[in-house]
């Protein structure tokens, strides 16, 4: 998986053009921050060996090219098309071995109680149980997982963005990080079978829940039931 | 309606029996009259059935209370015909597709099969556990309103503590019933109560693991904690609920101030038949929002949160809202007050809490006698005071619900962080200062505004209010004209009692001992700063000036 890149199997020359493109788009878009050989500055880090996996989330999602330095980088709408993204990732790729695009096979998994498991061990901690996201310190936080494409969750796995670990094949089997993100799309997609889920945040939205709307309503009606009538 | 009086409608059954009886009304007169030569029933429920409650919507949340614990004891009975409060590992192979093949206690896979495998389970679950946030929920507005009222004091100070204890069940039902379903949120819940525990010098070891049969989990705590839920906990509150029903009936309800109402009356419905027909109903209302919000609204997703194990803890991992000011304070103490003495540990960031948390409860359930100590009133009150014009004990109150709210709002930093893009330690720190500075801020804030609309009262019943109608006088001057208010409104705004600080005297031995001393700063501090109600001469001096 490391070493490979997904355009392989493209012939010679179009990966070679594709390079090239990605290194005008790098130049123009992400070397003021990361240097014009991607050899990183005081703003920003090396990108060699970082893989196209990791520029493929990171400008796929829009974190990249950055707005603002902030405690994160944040999502944000994308900024490039698909080819340009796939060729920023050709260049930065080029420059040293990493961690490269995941194939299609990896993203659905059809173990959906050893991905909940997993997911219990290894994310919940900072996305909740559900993804619905949680807080880090300083101001980061561990972002919401609903509505994120599979091969960015994937690759978020195996790069580790921002302040997120690093999850190699060793740690979790490519055939079990497939089963985690079937389980956060089952989780996403099936609905809560109680109703209304609240944001899943737990208890807390529960509590408001029932001191703002269940107390709020009996408080109405008794006002109601005691009102005199003009 | 509100006026109706006892002699009014006593009047009615009167009249009744003079019609001639059909067959129903004579099965129920044969019905009536077996039971009467059984039982003699009939003088209690003329005694019952003539009780009076005066009516005003605050009145009614302590009934909220009531009927929510019935849909309680309704739901849970149904719970327990399927739950199985056993912690023995099982392997999951029911309905529901992230958790098949799971290891788990028995106590979880019979949550989930109510969830999904039972008819109605899933309903009957959120129906219990929406119910038992509602419960306790309406016991602390319930108890709110008592205070602000000042309905707890004289001859009410015991039914306040029994009010108390409920509200302290009420917690203790709705933690140990959280705790049943063995899921990783209840699990994480009960291992703070372990830590809290076990930070308790020298006996907290001990304790902990004579609760948990052995180190935390263990197998024994679900079915203990089942025991206490459904079988010793109920009969407390049941038990606490007929004390306090009793103790309402002897001691009669409050009532705001008004035209004919008095120390000596209550003005109101009876309970036969308009009151017990109301509150029927009521309680009809109440089991339909609980029925509407829990057939509409997700708690407690345990098909989520997965069985516990001791390794994970979910981000966003609180206790229901009533345990939350304690999880909050926990939060707010700073890390690493540690000492270690003669060998012994102690654990000063689980010890403050615990003592603060104490504290403030026995403060709560203490307060009746408190204040009745500091203003030295021996009398009886059954005429509720309006907040603003006991504005020492309401700016009192005002800073006790700041410092719960400030715990209670710690519970959940984590959340306040990542909604409103804050960092977590800024949130905390800002908390940790509000918890000191907020009660005393909300302390001096309330004083004052209690006193202004005190003031503006007064104005109001001396010289009216604006009309809004602007006259121009002859000599070119322009005033507004003032309306006077009627008698039945002014009666609200002028009739409530004067306190004055206590004058230190001292006792048969000609000494000032130090409590009276201290009893005399404190009525100082209580009812210094005061307005005077209007008295009659006031007012009809002001009506010659105009």
């Amino acid at each position: 998986m490391t070493s490979a890149t997904s355009a392989d199997a493209a012939s010679e020359t179009q990966v070679a053009k594709l390079t090239a493109d990605g290194e005008k788009l790098f130049a123009a878009n992400c070397a003021s921050c990361h240097g014009l050989q991607a050899q990183g500055t005081e703003d920003a880090p090396t990108l060699i060996g970082v893989g196209a996996a990791s520029v493929d989330f990171q400008v796929g999602t829009g974190r990249m090219p950055m707005a603002a330095q902030g405690p994160q980088a944040e999502k944000k709408p994308v900024q490039f098309t698909d080819e340009q993204i796939a060729a920023l990732a050709a260049w930065v790729a080029s420059l040293g071995p990493g961690p490269s695009i995941p194939e299609a096979q990896y993203l659905e998994g059809d173990d959906l109680a050893t991905g909940a498991e997993l997911f219990r061990i290894n994310c919940a901690m900072c996305h909740n149980v559900a993804g619905a996201g949680g807080a880090l310190t300083e101001g980061k936080f561990a972002p919401a997982l609903a509505g994120v494409e599979a091969k960015h969750i994937y690759e978020a796995m195996i790069t580790g963005p921002q302040n997120m670990p690093v999850f190699n094949d060793a740690n979790i089997s490519p055939e079990d990080k497939a089963n985690i993100i079937s389980y956060l799309k089952y989780v996403e997609e099936s609905g809560s079978p109680g109703g209304l889920d609240l944001g899943n945040l737990g208890p807390v939205s529960e509590g408001l829940f029932v001191w703002i709307f269940a107390l709020g309503a009996i408080v109405a009606i008794t006002i109601w039931l005691t009102a005199k009538s003009n | 309606m509100s006026t109706d009086t006892a002699t009014a409608t006593t009047a009615a059954p009167a009249a009744e029996q003079k019609a001639p009886p059909g067959p129903g009304m004579r099965f129920v007169n044969w019905g009536a009259n077996y039971i009467e030569d059984r039982t003699s029933l009939s003088g209690m429920v003329k005694e019952l059935g003539r009780k009076i409650f005066p009516d005003h919507w605050s009145f009614m949340l302590g009934e909220v209370a009531l009927y929510s614990f019935v849909v309680i004891l309704l739901s849970g009975t149904f719970l327990t015909f399927f739950f199985q409060a056993s912690m023995a590992p099982v392997i999951y192979e029911g309905a529901y597709p992230t958790m098949k093949g799971v290891e788990m206690s028995a106590a979880m896979a019979s949550t989930l099969d109510i969830s999904f495998e039972v008819r109605g389970g899933l309903l009957m679950r959120q129906v219990h556990h929406w119910a038992a946030l509602l419960f306790v929920a309406s016991i602390g507005l319930h108890m709110l309103r008592v205070f602000f009222t000042g309905a707890f004091r004289k001859p009410r100070e015991i039914n306040w503590v029994v009010g108390f204890l409920l509200f302290i069940l009420a917690m203790a039902e709705g933690f140990t019933g959280y705790s049943l379903p063995d899921d990783l949120l209840s699990g994480n819940g009960l291992r703070i109560i372990d830590g809290m525990v076990k930070g308790v010098p020298v006996i907290g070891t001990w304790i902990s693991y004579l609760l948990f049969g052995g180190e935390f989990p263990g197998e024994a705590i679900v079915g203990r904690l089942y025991m206490l839920h459904i079988m010793l906990l109920p009969a407390l509150v049941i038990a606490a609920i007929g004390v306090h029903m009793i103790l309402l009936i002897v001691n009669k309800h409050t009532q705001f101030a008004g035209p004919g109402r008095t120390q000596e009356n209550v003005v109101g419905a009876p309970i036969l038949p308009v009151f017990a027909a109301k509150a029927a109903g009521f309680f009809f209302i109440v089991f339909g929002v609980i029925m509407v919000i829990a057939s509409t609204v997700t708690i407690n997703p345990i098909w989520n949160y997965g069985p516990y194990d001791p390794s994970p803890v979910s981000a966003g991992t609180q206790p229901d809202w009533y345990i939350g000011f304690a999880d909050g304070m926990l939060r707010l103490i700073p890390p690493h007050l540690e000492t270690e003495i003669f060998g012994f540990t102690f654990t000063w960031y689980i010890l403050i809490p615990i003592v603060v948390l104490g504290l403030f409860l026995v403060v709560v359930a203490l307060y009746p006698f408190i204040e009745g100590w500091v203003t030295g009133d021996k009398r009886e009150h059954h005429i509720a005071d309006r907040p603003r014009n006991a504005p020492a004990r309401t700016a009192i109150g005002a800073a006790g619900v700041t410092f719960y709210a400030v715990m209670w709002a710690a519970a959940s930093s984590d959340l306040i962080a990542t909604h409103f893009r804050l960092s977590i330690e800024w949130v905390t720190h800002t908390l940790q200062a509000l918890l000191i500075l907020g009660p005393i801020i909300a302390y001096l804030v309330t004083k004052r505004v209690c006193l202004g609309l005190q003031k503006k009262d007064r104005e109001i019943a001396l010289h009216g209010f604006e009309s809004g109608r602007i006259v121009r006088l002859p000599g070119g001057e322009y005033i507004e004209v003032h309306e006077q208010l009627s008698d039945y409104d002014r009666w609200r705004l002028v009739s409530y009692e004067e306190y004055a600080p206590l004058m230190v005297r001292p006792n048969t031995n000609g000494k000032i001992t130090v409590s009276t001393k201290l009893r005399g700063a404190l009525s100082r501090w209580f009812f210094e700063d005061r307005i005077a109600p209007v008295t009659r001469a006031e007012i009809e001096a002001s009506h010659h000036g105009h």
